[in-house]
């Protein structure tokens, strides 16, 4: 289920972020537990805490004591920041070699990307909040 | 954090056979840890001697800072399931009334629960039980003593995929809601990486991995692709495993990788792939401990 090679407390955080990002996690509300995210994911309740307090450090989760673990009201911007940031290294940076690769110029990369039926590109086409865009 | 079990140079002779050799090694409190290693290894030696049931021939065990040898202090707050465990003649049930008055923690409750789940019957003597079920009431028992330190010696020969699951899915469930020190020996490496928070590989009476399980991911990449780039990322590194076919190749080598050695081998056209823990296990068992990368520690 989970890939091997990342550890498994970045892999929680990988994909707690993203929820938080396309929405899926609200800003305010409650994330699962460290025993419901252990029992779901059958991991170790210790890597599934690591993941989570990871997130509790960079200010995206908050510990309301008693209660549980909550998103942070301005999490969601804070995230799609940080992620613009690596998206070059991530996404460009290998497409860039691939399409070099295949003697496929900028030009020609640009076109595809622009292909009409690409409906990710559609403009004003975000998932939902392009007050991000 | 605190330290349940202290290993300090331990050896075990059994006439001329080394079984531990010089064994050294840490179980922190409130966690699983993996012990991993080929049959015949010493895992089976090695919590043996935690229980007190054999000797060591030199070195020090201290279980709770303590000798765990005839000592109930000590024992009574430790359960051993092992694969061969020997039950008296009687009925299963007669089992868990037995067990309930040895483990002061002993819950009732989830034993019965346990025994619902492995779908047991409890009037049925143990000796007319199948092997699958045999080893399911060691689990039942292993769990519902909830033991300030849990030793699993290969609890599970003869059970399914499915009653496997159940086992590893009580395991977590009780284990998050009553933390406990758990040790869990195992061929089947895979199945339970991602419970462990520790792993311990052990091979020819000897540790030769002591490190955190998500430190272990990415230990060890495996790069392939044509033989003369693979030829040319290797150069400089320790080669774990080689193979190759024709012009193509893959070799193992000690990760993780950082960006530039990423960036590389991404230049050569290698496809990184990272190494599972059961691969990782079966390298370290497989070089000889003159080639062993140097005792991986976290």
């Amino acid at each position: 289920m989970l890939d091997e090679g990342t550890p498994l407390f970045l892999q929680i955080a990988e994909r707690l972020s993203s929820d938080i990002v396309d929405g899926t996690l609200l800003e305010g509300s409650r994330v699962p537990s460290t025993n419901e995210f252990a029992a779901f994911y059958r991991i170790n309740p210790a890597t599934a805490a690591k993941g989570i307090n990871m997130l509790v450090d960079d200010g995206i989760l908050e510990k309301r004591r008693g209660i549980g673990m909550f998103v942070v009201s301005g999490a969601r911007e804070q995230l799609i920041r940080q992620r613009r940031e690596r998206f070059a290294e991530q996404y460009i940076d290998p497409l860039l070699a691939e399409a070099f690769r295949l003697a496929i110029d900028v030009d020609a990369l640009v076109d595809m990307i622009r292909r009409p039926e690409n409906p990710e590109h559609h403009q004003n086409n975000y998932p939902q909040g392009k007050e991000a865009s | 954090m605190t330290l349940t079990v202290q290993v300090d140079h331990l050896t075990r002779r059994y006439r001329g056979q080394l079984a531990l050799d010089d064994v050294s090694c840490e179980l922190q409190a409130d966690t699983v840890t993996g012990l991993l290693g080929r049959n015949g290894a010493g895992k089976s030696t090695l919590m043996r001697i935690l229980n007190g049931q054999e000797f060591p021939t030199s070195g020090t065990v201290l279980v709770h800072g303590e000798n765990p040898l005839e000592n109930d202090a000590v024992l009574s707050r430790m359960v051993f399931v092992k694969e061969s465990q020997v039950y008296p003649d009687i009925k299963v049930k007669r089992v868990l009334e037995a067990a309930s008055w040895f483990y002061p923690n002993w819950d009732a409750d989830l034993a019965a629960q346990l025994m619902d789940d492995f779908e047991l019957p409890t009037n049925r003597a143990v000796k007319k039980l199948s092997r699958g079920m045999h080893s399911a009431v060691g689990i039942v028992l292993g769990l519902s003593a909830r033991a300030a330190i849990t030793l699993f010696d290969e609890p599970y020969l003869g059970l399914d995929a499915v009653a496997r699951q159940i086992f590893y899915d009580r395991l977590l469930a009780d284990y998050a809601e009553h933390p406990r020190t758990i040790l869990l020996s195992t061929h089947l490496i895979d199945e339970v990486a991602d419970l462990l928070e520790n792993v311990l590989v052990i091979d020819r009476g000897r540790i030769v991995v002591d490190a955190a399980a998500d430190d272990l991911r990415g230990r060890a990449v495996t790069v392939s692709g044509a033989k003369s780039a693979v030829d040319a990322f290797t150069a400089a590194r320790k080669v774990w495993h080689r193979t190759g076919i024709g012009s193509l190749a893959s070799a193992t080598v000690g990760g993780p990788l950082d960006d530039l050695a990423r960036t590389r081998a991404r230049d050569l056209g290698l496809e990184v792939a990272p190494v599972s823990l059961q691969e990782l296990v079966i390298r370290s068992a497989q070089l000889g401990p003159e080639h062993r990368p140097e005792r991986i520690s976290a």
